[in-house]
């Protein structure tokens, strides 16, 4: 049994003079401790599908297995990091970091002293008291991380996690997110645009046709490449090779939507 | 080094003037304040208005003072900010309830919709006479009156805030599997302080028209009654006199909610 499965899973949205099909017919299985990607053109239902997967959304259609059990709603095996980092401007760093714990119910001494932990390992640990505003936005989407891990879920979910950060805070934050998840031996799906990001940290590229959205093509990611951290997959050979590839692939898709 | 002796001398600049212009602005406020008074006082002592009915600052001062030295006044100020007070805080907490509840159930809103709509045209203050008669004439009616007259707006005010709060904060709580009342706790209710602090300020205005009305209508004892006592008895100094203590009074409060907004949103 594999550690994820997305089974035959579709999804329509409905409003009053309009019905989507955002999602139709996903299979997906993933592995333990792997990191796949899903990239697509906007509006491929990328969001859609994370939310599924979290359980905020029930599906029209299908179901997710995670670890062998059916999710019917939001459980603290998955955790979901969003494009913006959404701290609580009114709380503190220290409260925004503890608020998984807090709603979960796992609040003691032992899970707080765990994750002020991992807010010093990301290089955090002087700003405990501060309120997000005074952070600036690659600090802001380390705290989150450290929100997200906190609960210690198995998955996590990457909701373009990196989009709003610029090109030098992203790169360092990519090979962080990368590492840490490694170390922790995380299961991650991570949903972008940017191809070479799916590159550089994927074991898998799942590439999602547009509206409605399914599983048009899978690329394997060469161990040689999804091993290293994604700073350096980036200057690697093999990259822009896959990269032509995917691009390709891409137009492809463009071209059959416009005729 | 040069250059340094140059900022310094351009921050003091700066630092000039803008206590220049603080000056300025103070010297204006301090300017139209003493104007307005003694335009009143000559305009009273030469009859260029009626002095009978428009009084004058040195009767009101006067009358004041001799209020004061009979202890007399404290009574009807400390009853009238007594039922403002307490009038505005019903009105706003109820208001927030109210606002909950509507957040609370989609459907509910959904219904009483029009019904608010109503509530909200309708002149309260119209509603004195059937208070007094349903709640008799006493503080009860006079505080509902303060409170009565800010509850709908507030629910309106308030509920729209609720409902503007980022739907991504709620999603966050969700992937942590938060229940309503937590989603509510921890980011509806705090992302809509600013806009409960803003009713709060309207309210402070609102509330004293509830109870002066109030005390128009039923009381034997207050600012409200003594304007119009003031005006049965054909004495306007009094009627100014309690006017101005209740222009401080509303002001001091107004302030105090002011205060209260800096020490709440300070870390936006």
């Amino acid at each position: 049994m594999s550690f994820l499965q997305i089974q035959d899973v579709s999804h329509v949205y409905f409003s009053k003079n309009d019905r989507t099909l955002a999602i139709t017919d996903i299979n997906l299985t993933i592995e333990e401790g792997e990191f796949i990607s899903i990239i697509g053109p906007s509006g491929c239902g990328k969001t859609t599908i994370l939310s599924i997967v979290a359980g905020l959304i029930t599906p029209s259609v299908g179901k997710v297995i995670l670890d062998n059990e059916s999710i019917t709603g939001p459980n603290k095996n998955t955790g979901y990091m969003l494009q913006q980092d959404y701290l609580f401007p009114w709380k503190t760093i220290r409260e925004n970091i503890f608020l998984g714990l807090k709603l979960t119910g796992q609040l003691n001494e032992k899970t707080k002293q765990k994750t002020l932990n991992l807010l010093k390992k990301m290089g955090l640990g002087h700003v405990e008291n501060q309120f997000p505003t005074q952070l600036s936005g690659g600090m802001r989407q380390r705290v989150a991380l450290v929100r997200t891990l906190a609960t210690n879920p198995k998955l996590l979910l990457l909701d373009e996690p990196f989009s709003a950060l610029d090109f030098q805070t992203k790169l360092k934050l990519e090979d962080l997110v990368f590492k840490t998840l490694k170390q922790f031996e995380k299961t991650a799906i991570l949903v972008t645009h940017d191809i070479g990001e799916a590159i550089a940290m994927s074991n898998r590229i799942y590439l999602f046709t547009n509206r409605p959205g399914t599983v048009h093509k899978l690329f394997n990611i060469p161990e040689e490449l999804s091993k290293i951290p994604p700073f350096e997959a980036r200057n690697h050979p093999l990259y822009n090779e896959i990269f032509q590839g995917i691009w390709k692939e891409l137009e492809k898709l463009e071209n059959q939507n416009e005729y | 080094m040069k250059i340094k002796m140059n900022i310094d001398s351009m921050h003091r600049e700066y630092k000039n003037k803008i206590i220049r212009e603080q000056r300025f602005v103070i010297f204006f406020q301090l300017l139209i304040f003493i104007t307005f008074f003694a335009l009143w006082e000559i305009a009273s002592n030469l009859k260029w208005v009626d002095p009978l009915v428009f009084s004058s600052p040195s009767k009101v001062w006067n009358l004041f003072v001799e209020n004061i030295l009979e202890g007399t006044i404290y009574a009807h100020i400390s009853i009238t900010l007594f039922e403002t007070i307490l009038g505005f805080i019903i009105g706003t907490i109820a208001g927030t309830i109210l606002a909950a509840i509507l957040w609370w159930s989609p459907l509910l809103s959904k219904i009483l919709d029009p019904y608010l709509v109503v509530l909200n045209a309708m002149p309260k203050v119209a509603l004195g006479p059937i208070l007094i008669v349903a709640l008799g004439p006493n503080m009860t009616s006079i505080v509902t009156m303060g409170a009565i007259i800010s509850v709908i707006i507030t629910t309106i005010v308030v509920y729209t805030s609720f409902r503007e709060t980022d739907p991504n904060y709620m999603k966050v709580l969700q992937t942590f599997g938060a229940t309503r009342w937590q989603c509510f706790k921890e980011a509806i209710l705090p992302s809509s302080f600013p806009a409960i602090i803003s009713t709060l300020k309207v309210n402070v205005g609102l509330s004293w028209v509830g109870v002066v009305v109030g005390e128009f209508l039923v009381s034997k004892q207050g600012l409200g009654y003594l304007i119009i006592y003031g005006f049965q008895v054909f004495n306007f100094t009094l009627v100014m006199q309690s006017l101005l203590i209740i222009v401080i009074f509303a002001t001091i409060m107004y302030k105090i909610v002011e205060l209260i907004e800096n020490a709440l949103i300070k870390n936006r």
